[in-house]
């Protein structure tokens, strides 16, 4: 029988350049006299400079890690880690100039905005250039702001949280990121209010051998809950960029979060992100990720289950394609007794893509009756593409359920006969079988995510420009 | 009337092991043939061959469907062109509901978009005639149906995809009394003046409720023996040996 190519993608909407038109752009490398010069240029307070540069001196002392993909291609002396867009904040998109809001339109920000969210930011470079909120939700002491802003403008909340999730001697790349971090959103929400619609915000990277260090913090105090959705993407260029961004949430006592992202970074990114979580008593915590672009990824969301009957769960799928290599996972302390934890994680690979899974689970003496329930699915499209699993454990009490079901294997030749019998094309069985592959994760995500999400999972599969 | 399926001097390996060694069956509209034969004699490999699978390599021969020489057809054309064979034991493809699976597969065969509603009323309609429990259209395709609901999923596709030929390799095998009945039901319902059937069996329960025109015994890769209904019979009471033994020609 003869057989149908699946094309790569040398392309995708995502992948729109505007001119590198900035109002400042950080000169390459990293020095304290780098660091100094961002802290000036926005005009900070004295602890946030001493912050830093110390990042700076544990950027220095800490190695690269010795496990996972190889970083050897990052050069930090070829990156601009600060990129002024030619825009303050806006508050309204009519303020925005042309050309950077044009962007956020292609990418469908100010329609969903109107038709589903309840607030927007929308960062490009290294900068915020849109935040909004809806009056309601200021009414009821609701905070959605840029992390500048927070700053200035809360510093004694700021204060009380910043770094105490992610500390900045966690790795190499956090303590990178507290070096030179700009942007990123501050979310608070107050003690009982539960928003109904998400609130989102999104990352462009358009500046060409740069990178993106946004810091978002959000704290959903006692009783209260919110779901917020990260989106990101890149066009792409030959030379690096990177992505070192971290997410701090702190779900309170009976609160609940829901933090779901759709990243697609151009295939040049290498997206060394961290996101923590400590989830008080009660609480739930629940992570959706859809991880499609980027070069290399080393993402591995945590939950800290820090109080009594406090919950996570983590859904997840990764896809990658030729040259990509996105090792992605999930991380999680039990702290306390009767937390529970449910992961969910799929993923994709095709054209020699490799896909893997990485998981810490970690349970301590206190975590008495706690659950863990992991089960994480590989498929491979092909031949000669990668998909592994590598769980690590630690438990540490016997009173706990654990359970860990893996499964990785080819897209099976049967099953594509099966379908092209009803008159599918080969490309379209083999998207059927992927899209159904990835529907526990699609289901998660609201309507529109899915559909994007559905589209991302396409255009991998086909070939064809949107 | 109209011949569609023509197949012509067939012959076909798996690996190494030829197990088509040339064999000949031509199928008009509004016929029923039914293929018998002892186990290993080629019966489910035939369907297979003229779908293309791509585990069976076609050796030498033709295979003609409706004028047209689908012999190194792509799988999705051969069954664009109006095959339909049902599945011994079908795929199970999670995360896909029967429903959406159907619907797609309807539409690429018919290159047009299917109304929703029209569809789901004529779907419902018929899973009710099938007997299919109610939800069964919701769920992932397959996926934890057990032996007689994939079988009646099979109808269903069949039903709905309307072909102008319908292959049935051992769709009445593992079935209890009241499931050959409705499946015999389902064939009834599809069949008319204009297409045809092709029924591969190794049981006469099903044929009791059908009007078969042809019955072929398929005997180590070939065509031995053409009778009509009352052949079927003579089978079930003595066997294939005779036509092992003798290797009549039809």
């Amino acid at each position: 029988m003869p057989k149908t190519k699946v094309k790569e993608i040398n392309q995708n909407i995502y992948d729109f350049k505007n001119q590198d038109n900035f109002d400042f752009k950080m000169k390459k490398g990293l020095s304290e006299e780098i660091v100094r010069e961002i802290s000036k240029k926005k005009v900070e307070p004295e602890w946030v400079l001493d912050i830093r540069l110390k990042a700076l001196e544990v950027y220095h002392k800490l190695d690269l890690p010795i496990w996972g993909p190889d970083l050897s291609e990052l050069n930090m002396d070829e990156i601009s880690t600060y990129v002024k867009p030619k825009t303050d904040k806006k508050e309204s998109w009519e303020d925005v100039p042309e050309e950077i809001k044009d962007t956020f339109d292609k990418l469908g920000i100010p329609k969903a905005e109107h038709e589903y969210l309840a607030g927007v930011g929308a960062q490009y470079d290294s900068e915020v250039v849109y935040h909004s909120i809806k009056n309601s939700l200021l009414k009821q002491g609701v905070i959605y702001t840029d992390f500048d802003s927070a700053i200035r403008d809360y510093p004694e909340l700021v204060k009380e949280y910043f770094t105490k999730c992610v500390p900045l001697f966690d790795h190499k790349f956090i303590a990178l990121h507290y070096a030179v971090f700009s942007g990123g959103s501050f979310v608070y929400v107050p003690k009982g209010v539960k928003l109904e619609m998400p609130l989102q915000s999104y990352f462009r990277l358009n500046s060409p051998e740069s990178g993106q260090f946004e810091h978002t913090l959000i704290i959903v105090d006692e009783g209260a809950s919110l779901h917020f959705i990260e989106g990101c993407s890149a066009p792409k260029y030959n030379k690096v960029n990177l992505h070192a961004g971290c997410v701090e949430l702190f779900v309170k006592e009976g609160a609940s979060l829901r933090y779901s992202t759709i990243e697609n970074w151009s295939k040049n990114m290498l997206n060394l992100n961290t996101k923590k979580a400590i989830v008080e008593k009660d609480a739930k915590m629940e992570w959706v990720s859809g991880s499609f672009g980027s070069k290399i990824s080393m993402l591995y969301p945590m939950s800290i289950l820090k109080g009594e009957n406090s919950k996570t769960e983590f859904t997840g799928i990764s896809f990658a394609g030729k040259g990509q290599n996105l090792d992605n996972g999930f991380k999680v302390v039990h702290l306390a007794p009767n937390t529970s934890s449910v992961v969910s994680s799929r993923s994709l690979s095709k054209s020699g893509g490799v896909a893997t899974y990485r998981s810490l689970v970690s349970i301590l003496p206190e975590a008495t009756n706690s659950r863990c329930s992991i089960t994480c699915d590989g498929l491979m499209l092909d031949d000669i593409s990668r998909s592994d699993t590598i769980p690590f454990s630690n438990v540490e009490v016997d009173d706990v359920e654990i359970s860990h079901e893996a499964k990785v294997g080819k897209i099976s030749e049967k099953a594509i006969f099966y379908l092209m019998s009803r008159g599918l094309s080969e490309e379209d069985a083999k998207a059927m079988i992927v899209r159904g592959f990835a529907n526990p994760i699609s289901k998660e995500l609201p309507l529109e995510y899915a559909v994007e999400m559905n589209r991302l999972i396409n255009l991998e599969l086909e070939g064809s420009i949107g | 009337m109209k011949t569609l399926l023509k197949v012509k001097s067939l012959k076909a390996k798996v690996g190494e092991k030829e197990i088509l060694k040339g064999l000949n069956l031509e199928i008009k509209e509004g016929e029923v043939h039914v293929i018998m034969g002892p186990n290993g004699a080629g019966k489910s490999t035939l369907a297979n061959v003229i779908f293309n699978n791509p585990q069976f390599q076609k050796t030498a021969g033709s295979v003609f469907f409706d004028g047209k020489d689908i012999t190194n057809a792509k799988v999705d054309e051969i069954a664009k062109s109006g095959i339909f064979m049902s599945f011994q034991t079908p795929e199970e493809i999670s995360g896909v509901s029967v429903f959406n699976f159907i619907k797609t597969a309807k539409g690429k065969i018919e290159n047009k978009n299917i109304n929703y509603f029209d569809f789901k009323e004529e779907m419902q309609k018929n899973a009710k005639a099938l007997k299919m429990k109610g939800d069964l259209v919701n769920r992932e395709l397959n996926v934890g149906f057990s032996g007689g609901e994939k079988k009646k999923n099979e109808i269903l596709q069949m039903l709905e995809l309307s072909p102008k030929l319908a292959i049935l390799d051992e769709t009445d095998s593992g079935l209890d009394v009241d499931a050959i009945k409705t499946v015999s039901k389902g064939i009834e319902m599809f069949k008319t003046e204009k297409n045809a059937v092709l029924i591969i069996t190794h049981s006469c329960k099903i044929l009791q409720a059908l009007k078969v025109d042809f019955v072929h015994i398929l005997v180590d890769g070939k065509i031995v023996y053409t009778g009509n209904a009352s052949l079927a019979k003579e089978i079930e009471e003595n066997g294939y040996e005779k036509f092992e033994a003798g290797k009549k020609n039809a």
